[in-house]
């Protein structure tokens, strides 16, 4: 923990000295420094800061933002940044330790602000981003805080928010066109772990789950045999694995009902370039594809 | 109504009848290699072997996804690298058993943790390693089934050096040389039941189901043969009741079943045969006279 500090000293010391001269004349060389949690919230920023934010994400691609713990290297970017942007609800139980050992001073942007919370059981369920409408208030709130903390690229970072949320606009009509083309009783399955609350309420497709909502609980005999009886009951037409959960529950269920495996479903963290959701936009239109093919006659 | 409670869950579901499968495969090999670890005071031994198998077993999970086959081969060489080198350092040098696997076991869990951090994902070792004795597919189940087999087998084949090392080594190291062996043989097989105990209950929880029998065994008889059947029998009740009792409450199915086993316990210890609470209380009749 020391170096950092000390490096962040330097660095202050260094501009204190540096900025007097070159303040007027290049006045926009200093990136603006953002921390996201993890990787959905970092393609968010991403796009509509562009590269005028020096972007670092703490859970990367294919982590599991809700069991990670923070490592030193990523402490001193925390203490580095000017902004920090998290989900919220929850999501990220580690945030405050992390906080106080990077002794941040960063300005917190919570990007599910202003999206009426969904409940699971007592908790807040914080997959929020899976409704694209969703996702839309996210972006505006990333770009309402990067306008704020960063004036003279207020406009740079309106204009990418335009054209992004007039995609995830696009997105939206996708979706749910993929959707009412699925027959109303078939628009059901199950899911290893309920990241897809605000998915179902958004577009009308019933999640069951046979885990709570954090995958650290581990599934009892009760709550697997309730499923089971639902299946068979309500024709539940797939059940589908994530790429977190133990997918040996799944093909158990599977083998047992009858039920289709209908494929991976990605919640809560984008894959690396050469997977099936690099990106946000992705990552939903894989989800509908998926979903509309395992629902399908 | 008892049939309801008790039986009809394993008539209805197939996956609680594979539950059960495990849970007394498991309770086979397992608690004969528990009342062992007990006899030669090396319960704990269990628990460091636990965290000795964890690294291996991530890093057969970082080399190719949850594919039991890597992890379960990873788990085993890892495990018989610190027990074989911790069981030869004890023997070859003046440092205790205990001593030097505590050394090994650290080391493998450093080595284990550093891998993960490298690769960069954030997947908690313990939540890849959870096992879930719901989720038994036939790949799983036959390989509990097969270590099963094959620690029965080779304890017994091993089994009278083992108890005459368990009781009196200084004797056996007069008459024969199979003590050492006989030992790191055993420690293979605590490796290959633990392993096998991770598939279904994850490592820590895996660990109960050795331990815990033999100590409820201990209260209730003084032979080493009468032991381990009653070790062997608490281990499978307890999967049982553990299961039924995940069914009927919302009780995960592995704390289910390690607390039934704790319960059984706590039990012996007031009032098993062999030295309990109750009957040193209470002595019998034939003391008196």
């Amino acid at each position: 923990m020391r170096k950092p500090v000390v490096a962040h000293l330097l660095c202050l010391s260094l501009a204190t000295l540096v900025t007097p001269a070159f303040a007027q004349d290049q006045p926009m060389q200093a990136r603006l420094k953002v921390v996201a949690s993890f990787s959905i919230l970092g393609d968010f920023v991403k796009n509509v800061g562009g590269d005028r934010v020096e972007l670092t994400t703490l859970v990367g691609s294919d982590g599991d933002v809700h069991v990670y713990s923070p490592t030193p290297n990523h402490a001193a970017k925390v203490t580095d940044a000017k902004l920090l942007v998290i989900n919220g609800f929850g999501l990220e139980g580690w945030l405050p330790r992390l906080l106080q050992a990077a002794g941040s001073k960063a300005t917190i942007v919570t990007a599910t602000q202003g999206i009426a919370p969904l409940k699971v059981g007592s908790n807040t369920d914080p997959h929020a981003w899976q409704s694209v409408a969703n996702a839309e208030k996210y972006v505006a709130n990333i770009r309402d805080a990067l306008a704020a903390a960063d004036p003279m690229d207020a406009d740079f970072f309106r204009k990418n928010a335009q054209s992004y949320l007039a995609n995830l606009e696009a997105l939206l009509g996708e979706v749910r066109q993929a959707v009412s083309r699925i027959p109303q009783q078939r628009r059901k399955v199950i899911s290893t772990h309920d990241a897809f609350g605000y998915f179902a309420a958004a577009y009308g497709i019933q999640f069951i789950a046979p885990i709570g909502v954090s995958t650290e609980s581990e599934a009892s005999a009760r709550d697997v045999a309730a499923i089971i009886r639902q299946v068979k009951t309500e024709h539940v037409p797939a059940v589908f694995l994530e790429r977190v959960s133990d997918p040996r529950l799944m093909r158990r269920i599977s083998a047992e009902t009858g039920a289709r495996i209908g494929g991976t479903l990605i919640s809560d963290s984008l894959t690396d370039e050469k997977g099936d959701a690099p990106t946000y936009i992705d990552m939903v239109r894989h989800n509908i594809k998926t979903l509309a093919s395992a629902l399908a006659k | 109504m008892i049939y309801d409670a008790l039986i009809a869950p394993f008539i209805d579901f197939e996956f609680m009848r594979r539950a059960l499968a495990a849970a007394i495969a498991l309770s086979l090999g397992g608690a004969p290699i528990g009342v062992f670890l007990m006899l030669r005071r090396m319960s704990l031994v269990g628990d460091a072997m636990a965290h000795a198998i964890l690294p291996g077993a991530a890093i057969g999970f970082l080399l190719s996804g949850l594919n039991l086959f890597a992890m379960t081969v990873g788990g085993l060489i890892a495990g018989f690298a610190v027990a074989i080198l911790a069981g030869v350092v004890a023997r070859a040098t003046d440092l205790k058993e205990d001593a030097s696997l505590a050394t090994f076991y650290l080391a493998s869990l450093a080595l284990g943790v550093t891998i993960v951090s490298i690769k960069g994902t954030n997947i908690d070792l313990l939540h890849v390693l959870f096992g879930d004795i719901l989720a038994m597919d036939d790949p799983t189940l036959l390989v509990i089934a097969f270590n099963a087999t094959v620690t029965l087998a080779v304890l017994a084949v091993i089994y009278r050096p083992l108890v005459i090392e368990s009781v009196d080594p200084l004797f056996l190291r007069t008459v024969s040389r199979a003590g050492g062996p006989a030992h790191l043989i055993f420690l293979a097989l605590v490796v290959i039941n633990l392993v096998n105990a991770f598939q279904a209950l994850g490592t820590l929880l895996g660990v109960g189901l050795m331990i815990l029998p033999a100590g409820i065994a201990r209260f209730w008889s003084r032979e080493l043969t009468g032991m381990i059947s009653i070790a062997v029998a608490s281990a499978i009740v307890s999967g049982y009741a553990g299961l039924v009792l995940s069914f009927q409450t919302r009780i995960p199915s592995g704390p289910a079943i390690i607390l039934v086993a704790t319960a059984l316990y706590v039990f012996s210890i007031l009032f098993g045969n062999v030295r309990g609470l109750a009957r040193q209380l209470f002595p019998g009749r034939h003391l008196e006279a």
